[in-house]
């Protein structure tokens, strides 16, 4: 089996988010950028998959040359290979379409992905590619099994969980569930080592147009401060009267 | 020129975030000059959506058992070029992020999701959108002609516009699944956190799983969700479904009471979407003070049954 993990480059979960330029650029400065949380889960089960059955697992960025420590981390985690198409990401379907041109080329049975990355949350580019490259599609997956070219998965649904059954090739988007946290990897000394010696490979983009553009970004707005009460019938007042919550 | 929403629906029952994007969609309509129609498939009673201004509602009818992402994208396209719909509206349900992109695609359209206002403009078409796990907004112009709204869970709102509307039905071919449905486990006599209007979550400052009655019992007074953090269900002392944070579930509530949780970066990530949130907690120094609206410094296990007792006679009263 050969799979295909998107790799998405996002900052740190605590990295305080600011924007310049009159807020129209995010702002780098000191921005500690990981793998996208998410991602982490399918590239995690793609190991699975190559420890346990045999598969070849290559990883992909959409992105410039900043995004290459982060590939080289998958790399270090166990990726085989790795693919960058240089091009900076401008929105969703630009991103789907870039890599659509990639899984064309690479001939891969499952691309796995996360359900959204950090940064804009958009939720689109796994569907998207999906539906570029015409193949099967599940998304919130929390469980994934192959056996030859059947697959079966668990999705999250509101309220609960639904079972499905479907054929490779497929696109399946990731999130936590899919693998324990535990079983999540860490690079160590001999992955780091080895990834430096692994194939990354650039390859220049297609020039996907793109359908929608940031104009610009704002913070939410400053909190007032806390009301503290010392007593609970102060705090179902408030909720009642002035929150408007009870 | 028109609107489509799509109204989700589970069971033959509308989501409550239908009604949320109908209203959206409404005034979307208004604002564009344009007329809007309702998409239902194998959804529920229509004139529950008249009550919120739709008075075209497109019914879809067939055997398919449950929501098929392919499938449905498929009738949403068929109705958009059948009725020259350009922009369409979809839900922050699983499966409205689940289809909207499979949408985008086939009608060729931007799309932009996580999306909490009107438009501030429609021509330009801008929006204003959620991003960086709720730390900050990006206003995102859709250039293409065709367009795909998501809104946000409880951002609009459902706003009632009793209109008197009628009833089309609508015969779309349906493509391969690619998909197939095996079964469904739903939890029932439960709120969800998804569906949920007040979300009462417990931190590891609940000591252990056995202090959770009165967590529940608080739930239910006020029939609310049960959330945890994640070291709780790491612990497993609640299940996973339950762990909010950046990277457990969202949560977009009315009200979202965070008990003995300390207020860590990951876990705020997840509950900044929630209008009014309460904090109690036996330490004031508690990150969590800093990003609530309310708060109580005690012990959770003094506080929370006071809390039940009084909200009882609140509620009788
Ligand atoms: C990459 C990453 C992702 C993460 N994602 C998430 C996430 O999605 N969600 C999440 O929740 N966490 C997440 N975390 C963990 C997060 O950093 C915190 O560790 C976690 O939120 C703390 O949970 P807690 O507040 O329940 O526990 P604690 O930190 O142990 O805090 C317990 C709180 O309870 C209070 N308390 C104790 N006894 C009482 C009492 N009797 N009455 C009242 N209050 C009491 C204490 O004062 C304390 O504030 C993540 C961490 C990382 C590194």
């Amino acid at each position: 089996m050969k799979i295909l993990v998107c790799i998405s480059h996002v900052p740190d979960t605590t990295s305080k988010i600011n924007f310049t330029d009159n807020n129209t650029k995010f702002d780098t400065n000191g921005v500690q950028y990981v793998i996208n949380p998410y991602d982490e889960f399918s590239l995690t089960r793609a190991m699975w998959f190559k420890e346990k059955q045999g598969a070849s697992v290559t990883v992909v960025n959409v992105g410039d040359a900043s995004t290459e420590p982060t590939l080289r981390k998958a790399l270090a985690i166990g990726a085989d290979n790795a693919v960058r198409v240089n091009v900076a990401p401008t929105d969703g379907l630009m991103v789907a379409k870039e890599l659509a041109e990639v899984v064309k080329n690479g001939g891969y049975d499952l691309v796995l992905a996360g359900k959204e990355s950090a940064d804009y949350n958009g939720q689109m580019v796994p569907g998207m590619l999906a539906s570029l490259v015409d193949f099967n599609f599940v998304n919130a997956c929390v469980g994934l099994e192959v056996d030859g070219t059947a697959v079966t998965l668990d999705r999250e649904i509101d309220g609960g969980e639904e079972k499905v059954s479907s054929v490779l090739p497929m696109v399946v988007a990731g999130q936590k569930g899919m693998v324990e946290e535990k079983d999540l990897r860490i690079p160590n000394m001999r992955g780091i080592m080895m990834a430096r010696k692994k194939p990354l490979s650039v390859v220049e983009p297609i020039g996907a147009a793109t359908s929608t553009a940031t104009k610009d970004f704002e913070k939410p707005a400053e909190k007032g401060a806390i009301k503290l009460v010392d007593n609970v019938d102060a705090l179902i007042d408030l909720l009642h009267n002035e929150a408007k919550a009870i | 020129m028109s609107v489509l929403v799509f109204a989700d629906s589970s069971e033959g029952k509308f989501k409550k975030t239908a009604f949320e994007v109908v209203s959206y969609g409404k005034k979307v309509a208004e604002q564009q000059g344009s007329d809007m129609l309702v998409l239902t498939i194998n959804g529920g009673d229509a004139s529950e959506l008249y009550a919120y201004g739709a008075e075209k509602v497109i019914e879809v009818k067939n055997d398919l058992p449950s929501f098929n992402a392919k499938a449905y994208a498929a009738v949403i396209k068929q109705v958009v070029e059948a009725k020259a719909a350009n922009t369409v509206i979809i839900d922050s349900s699983i499966d409205g992020f689940t289809v909207a992109p499979l949408v985008a695609v086939a009608i060729e359209a931007g799309y932009a999701s996580n999306v909490v206002d009107l438009p501030s403009s429609t021509s330009p078409f801008i929006v204003k959108r959620k991003a960086f796990s709720n730390k900050g907004f990006n206003n995102t112009e859709i250039s293409t002609g065709n367009k795909v709204v998501g809104v946000a869970k409880n951002s609009y709102g459902a706003h009632e516009n009793v209109v008197s509307g009628s009833v089309e039905s609508f015969d779309a071919t349906l493509p391969d699944l690619g998909v197939k449905s095996e079964s469904i486990s739903k939890a029932t006599g439960v709120v969800s956190i998804a569906d949920a209007d007040i979300v009462v979550s417990a931190g590891r400052g609940m000591k252990g799983p056995e202090n959770w009655g009165m967590i529940e019992e608080l739930a239910s007074v006020l029939g609310a969700a049960t959330a945890c953090s994640k070291p709780v269900s790491d612990l497993g002392w609640r299940p996973h479904g339950e762990h909010v944070g950046q990277t457990g579930k969202p949560v977009a509530s009315n009200l979202y009471i965070a008990i003995g949780i300390s207020g860590a970066i990951q876990h705020l990530a997840g509950v900044n979407a929630s209008k009014v949130k309460v904090v109690i907690n036996s330490d004031p120094d508690a990150p969590f003070f800093k990003a609530a609206d309310y708060g109580i410094v005690g012990d959770a296990f003094e506080v929370v049954p006071q809390l039940i007792e009084k909200l009882k006679a609140f509620k009788q009263a």
